[in-house]
């Protein structure tokens, strides 16, 4: 479960996370959505261990950050607006050396199972700087669970991939999710969550403004709810 | 142990299969170089005696400069892609990082010297395969990158970070560099044993702290940079 309590995040002068409370369950999709600097990616970066909260209190998975920073990294998979991949290395290279780095068992093996997953299997040997955008995002994905996480943080995920791979995106997250596993999913995009979230979050100004739990929520509902809880705010629009 | 060991290695190798792809921080240090003591061979038409007594300042001078593009060039690969951060996302004791960092930064200037130092020799007619000479340049590199590596994690994050660098290198290395030359002037010029000694053990003391300083505030330098 992650679990934030008056979470307080601020850049310089700028209040990025002011006060916020938040809670996402095992075996669930949340979506946190959000205009543009509402502060779902720094949201993230702290749930992942990346940056450091200013106040408050959150635990990822029972561990508490940034005290049991450690805990949390062995089961977070952490997809970034970046790839977090080395372009003059190949796909499989680029696995093998986070594979060795998370200490995962038969890492070439696991190497391969994970291209296959994101099928990208033909690709492996070719090095990540020739891929297309959308072709690098799944190869993101797959570094990110080549560990087998069990907290899954995606910021944005579904950024330049095409329909299928948006499929391919949508049927992983939903398989974790039936295994048990914390997904919590980043977007402006309401459309490409719509589906595949069971809980809706709002985040606006640095809080959470509205939250609906419903599963296979209409799209033109799940809209209207997102523009009122920012109106209500005073956030941007979407 | 054995995990912080693997941690190094593989941050190696990843860096030498990077390196042997791009070639970018290699071509870089070592054209760099071979234009600085060619530059010096002609700017500073010397007799051979005097030769002798600048050969340990322009060499430095010119591994110093390598040194920093390479430290600066492979820490900002670290950030193309976010690739740092998939770093700190992985459980692991920084400080391996910083060591598998440092190591391959070591082995990229100590392949450049490799190369120089016999074009050097036969540019300036000075002699410079002598073991004792050869020890100076080595412990001084490790100094040297030691401290350029946590300085570049440093600096990577800033914009300005080309000039940054070496605005906060240069001063912290003078501790080494100085040590550096005298001992390089003893061994080239024939120096009592005693006097090199005592550079000798300036250059290793610095190795020691400054490693041992680099290492425990890694963690701290790369913590929070977003």
């Amino acid at each position: 479960m992650i679990k934030v309590r008056n979470l307080r995040k601020r850049f310089g002068h700028k209040r990025v996370l002011s006060g916020l409370d938040f809670q996402v369950a095992k075996g669930e999709i949340t979506a946190l959505l959000g205009p543009n600097g509402s502060g779902k990616t720094t949201l993230l970066r702290i749930l992942s261990s990346l940056s450091r909260p200013d106040g408050g209190e959150v635990y990822v998975g029972g561990y508490q950050l940034p005290q049991e920073a450690d805990w949390v990294r062995e089961r977070v998979g952490f997809v970034s607006h970046q790839p977090l991949l080395y372009g003059d290395l190949t796909a499989e290279e680029n696995l093998w050396f986070y594979g060795r780095l998370y200490n995962v068992s038969d890492f070439r093996q696991r190497t391969a199972s994970v291209l296959e997953m994101v099928d990208l299997q033909r690709r492996g040997a070719d090095l990540v700087r020739t891929f297309s955008r959308g072709m690098v995002q799944r190869l993101a994905l797959g570094r990110s669970l080549l560990h087998e996480p069990q907290i899954l943080l995606f910021d944005e995920p579904h950024t330049g991939l095409d329909q299928d791979s948006v499929r391919m995106l949508n049927d992983v997250l939903l398989h974790m999710s039936e295994q048990g596993r914390i997904v919590l999913v980043t977007s402006h995009d309401l459309a490409q969550v719509a589906n595949l979230a069971s809980r809706f979050d709002v985040l606006s100004r640095g809080k959470i403004v509205a939250s609906v739990k419903e599963e296979k929520i209409d799209l033109d509902r799940l809209l209207m709810f997102y523009r009122e809880a920012v109106r209500r705010r005073g956030g941007e629009r979407l | 142990m054995r995990n912080y060991l693997r941690t190094v290695i593989t941050v190696v190798w990843k860096d030498i299969v990077g390196e042997a792809r791009n070639k970018e921080i290699l071509t870089s240090m070592l054209v760099f170089s071979l234009l600085v003591i060619l530059i010096f061979n002609f700017a500073l038409d010397l007799d051979v005696q005097a030769q002798e007594s600048v050969t340990a300042g322009v060499l430095w001078v010119t591994f110093t400069f390598a040194g920093t593009l390479g430290v600066n060039r492979s820490m900002a690969s670290e950030r193309e892609g976010g690739c740092l951060d998939g770093l700190l996302l992985v459980p692991v004791d920084r400080s391996a990082l910083y060591v598998g960092k440092a190591l391959g930064n070591l082995l990229f200037l100590l392949v450049v010297e490799v190369i120089v130092l016999p074009i050097y020799s036969v540019l300036f007619n000075v002699n410079m395969l002598v073991p004792g000479f050869l020890l100076v340049v080595l412990l001084g590199s490790i100094g040297y990158i030691a401290v350029g590596t946590l300085l570049a994690a440093m600096s990577v994050q800033a914009r300005t970070r080309d000039i940054l660098l070496p605005i906060l290198l240069f001063p912290l290395a003078i501790p080494i560099l100085i040590p550096a030359v005298k001992a390089s002037i003893g061994y080239l010029e024939g120096y009592p044993g005693p006097w090199i000694m005592t550079w000798l053990n300036v250059i290793i003391v610095y190795d020691l702290i400054f490693t041992a300083i680099a290492v425990i505030l890694f963690e701290y330098v790369v913590e929070d940079w977003s």
